[in-house]
């Protein structure tokens, strides 16, 4: 094999073509850098809008989630019966359950004493709700009557909440026109629904809410014993349950918000209308460079077809040079694309990350990009006459 | 599959011949531009012969050498080179076979992004079956015969006329052709180096049994030729020997 690459091996002819000339290479390259990191932005901005939705949805500690089909999206759930939830116990795979009542409430700003609309989620304090392992502490604030955890990462909007809590004052306000006292800080984060939220015990989520149906929930998670498949357990609770519920993995949680996002506003459309706007400016930019690096050296191609080079040989070598574009266009574009990632992260907290999945479409329309352009450029050679050169 | 004079045998006492041309006529434009250039040609070239041709310009001197180079397609007559009838001859046939053909031309042609040595690697590297290594030793080789062993890494760019000349030279030699076509190939040059560089053709030419046949205005080499054929408005005048 090694024997058989050494009798392979050739002058590096794409490579000596593509750097004779440094100047127009570095303009090719800034070109693809420029199209990759508008993709890697663009996409990134979606993906991570479509995240942003679903920040809270995250946090529960759940295998399973409970819905009622009527529920549209986290700003539009319905009620179902919570003896469905109790039902899933029955199972032997299910190892626990929480109720959680979900809806918006107006909230007074203990400032300004302006009202607006806060997501509120009431839970048995007993109960595991979050994932963080210091909530269930926390919790135990609620079993009081009145009780709210406010979520420290809430817009300002809603008052300085977290400033007053750590300077120790008392902070009472009212929430649905009922006093409420704050009796400790949550992280959890806003979302495209909710630009705050409170977590509150599900007496008092009655108490702020009376026209909650007596028994009526709107999320119902359940905990799954280790090592069973959720998928599976799902399948055979919606075959069990009738179709007053309906059951979802804690990714089809996830997905469903997303989903409901996804179709229901165009942020898709804008940011996947971006990236191709992305991929088209570097196409033209490689194809520009490319066409004419071909051109340029037609004179040196036509003799080297009148040596006896095959056409093939000499495609391939224009290929290599969309190749090498590529990849020497992709690395600045991947590096700069993470470090602006981490940008945005801090400055909007918007959960925007490099994702390998994201990663490897982004060099695959790069790739696609300058391939395209190089076979293109290609058709020029094909005209290239060897009788010409004499 | 090889070129071998032997393979596919047309010739019974004439395996020697490298070039052989019978009634070989060519027409540029189309319709009423339509114009003969090249009128009724027979030659013979064998294996180790030089030959020059001469004629004023416009005669058909390049016309006829790219036809033998298998660079365009025969219309009427018949070209055989090594025993290969080139009219109606595939592309790949054609591709194949100017694989045994060095060309030199008016312009070095050589490629600009490459060094002297990398240049006549890419006649070597027409040869199958060597190693990277033994194909980059012949090149520096070749540029050690032609005197540029001192300029082996320099750009085409930062070599003198002659000196391009010289490593176009190596680079059809190092494809071990067994034909040389050469098209004016001392017309860049001055006469001292012109005649240096054709001594130089001949020389090599010879020791690897290769024919020549090169196109020259230049009467101060006609000397060098084991025949100079004339030509005028597309036709051979005479061949003298
Ligand atoms: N591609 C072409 N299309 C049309 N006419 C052509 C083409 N190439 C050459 N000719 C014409 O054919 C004739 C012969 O040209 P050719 O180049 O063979 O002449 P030549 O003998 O090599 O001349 P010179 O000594 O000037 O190089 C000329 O009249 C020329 O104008
Ligand atoms: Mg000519």
């Amino acid at each position: 094999m090694k024997s058989s690459f050494w009798r392979e091996r050739r002058i590096p002819l794409a490579w000596l073509l593509l750097t004779r000339k440094p100047l127009r290479l570095l303009v090719a390259l800034a070109g693809i850098c420029f199209a990759g990191i508008l993709m890697f932005m663009q996409l990134g901005f979606r993906d991570g809008l479509f995240d942003a939705s679903v920040t809270v949805h995250k946090l529960f500690d759940t295998d399973l989630v409970l819905m009622s089909p009527r529920s549209m999206s986290s700003i539009g759930m319905s009620g179902f019966p919570r003896r469905r939830l109790i039902q899933t116990m029955a199972h032997k795979d299910v190892e626990g359950i929480t109720a959680v009542n979900w809806n918006f409430l107006l909230w007074r700003n203990p400032e300004t004493l302006s009202t607006r609309s806060i997501l509120a989620l009431g839970f048995e304090p007993n109960d595991p709700l979050l994932k963080d392992p210091d909530f269930s502490k926390k919790a135990k604030a609620l079993t009081m009557r009145g009780r709210v955890l406010f979520d420290e990462l809430s817009r300002d909007e809603f008052g300085p909440i977290p400033e007053w809590f750590r300077e120790g004052r008392t902070i009472e306000t009212e929430v649905a026109g009922k006093r409420v006292r704050v009796a400790g800080l949550v992280s959890l984060g806003p979302s495209f629904g909710a630009d705050g939220n409170l977590i509150t015990s599900r007496e008092t989520f009655l108490q702020l809410l009376p026209s909650t149906p007596v028994g009526s929930i709107e999320i119902g998670l359940v905990r799954l014993k280790n090592g069973s498949d959720s998928s599976l357990v799902a399948k055979s609770l919606r075959a069990s349950l009738p179709n007053d519920v309906m059951v979802l993995t804690r990714q089809g949680f996830i997905d469903f918000e997303k989903n409901y996002w996804k179709t229901s506003t165009s942020i898709g459309f804008i940011f996947t209308l971006g990236a191709a706007m992305g991929f088209v400016v570097g196409s033209v930019i490689v194809y520009q460079i490319l066409y004419s690096d071909v051109s340029d050296h037609l004179p040196e191609y036509a003799t080297l077809m009148a040596m006896g080079y095959r056409l093939k040989t000499l495609l391939g070598v224009v290929a290599r040079e969309g190749i090498l574009l590529a990849v020497m266009g992709y690395v600045p574009a991947y590096i700069t694309g993470s470090g602006l990632y981490a940008l945005v992260r801090t400055s909007t907290k918007l959960p925007i990350a490099m994702d390998p999945q994201r990663a490897v479409l982004v060099f695959i329309l790069i790739l696609f990009m300058c391939m395209g352009s190089a076979l293109l450029a290609m058709r020029r050679l094909v005209d290239a006459d060897p009788a010409e050169i004499f | 599959m090889s070129f071998s004079v032997m393979k596919n045998k047309t010739y019974k006492d004439e395996s020697k011949l490298a070039v052989e041309i019978d009634q070989l006529s060519h027409w540029f434009g189309k319709a009423s531009t339509r114009r003969k250039v090249l009128d009724n040609i027979s030659m013979k070239i064998s294996t180790g012969e030089v030959v020059l041709l001469t004629g004023p310009s416009g005669c058909g001197k390049t016309t006829l050498l790219t036809l033998i180079g298998a660079l365009r397609k025969v219309e009427e007559g018949s070209i055989s080179v090594f025993g290969h009838q080139l009219r109606d001859s595939s592309r790949r046939t054609r591709q194949k076979l100017r694989r045994q053909i060095g060309m030199i031309f008016q312009g070095h042609n050589l490629l600009q992004c490459l060094t002297s040595e990398q240049n006549v690697q890419m006649g070597a590297d027409l040869i199958k079956g060597l190693s990277y290594r033994s194909r980059r030793d012949q090149s520096r080789e070749w540029l050690r015969v032609v005197g540029l062993e001192d300029h082996m890494v320099k750009l085409p760019h930062d070599l003198s006329g002659g000196q391009k000349q010289r490593v176009a030279i190596a680079r059809a030699l190092a494809a071990r052709p067994k034909l040389l076509l050469a098209d004016e190939p001392t017309s860049a040059l001055d006469s001292v180096t012109g005649r240096e560089v054709v001594d130089l053709l001949k020389k090599l030419a010879l020791k690897n049994s290769c024919a020549v046949l090169m196109v020259t205005h230049d009467p101060r080499i006609l000397d060098v030729a084991d025949r100079v054929l004339q030509m005028e408005d597309g036709r051979l005048l005479n061949s003298t020997t």
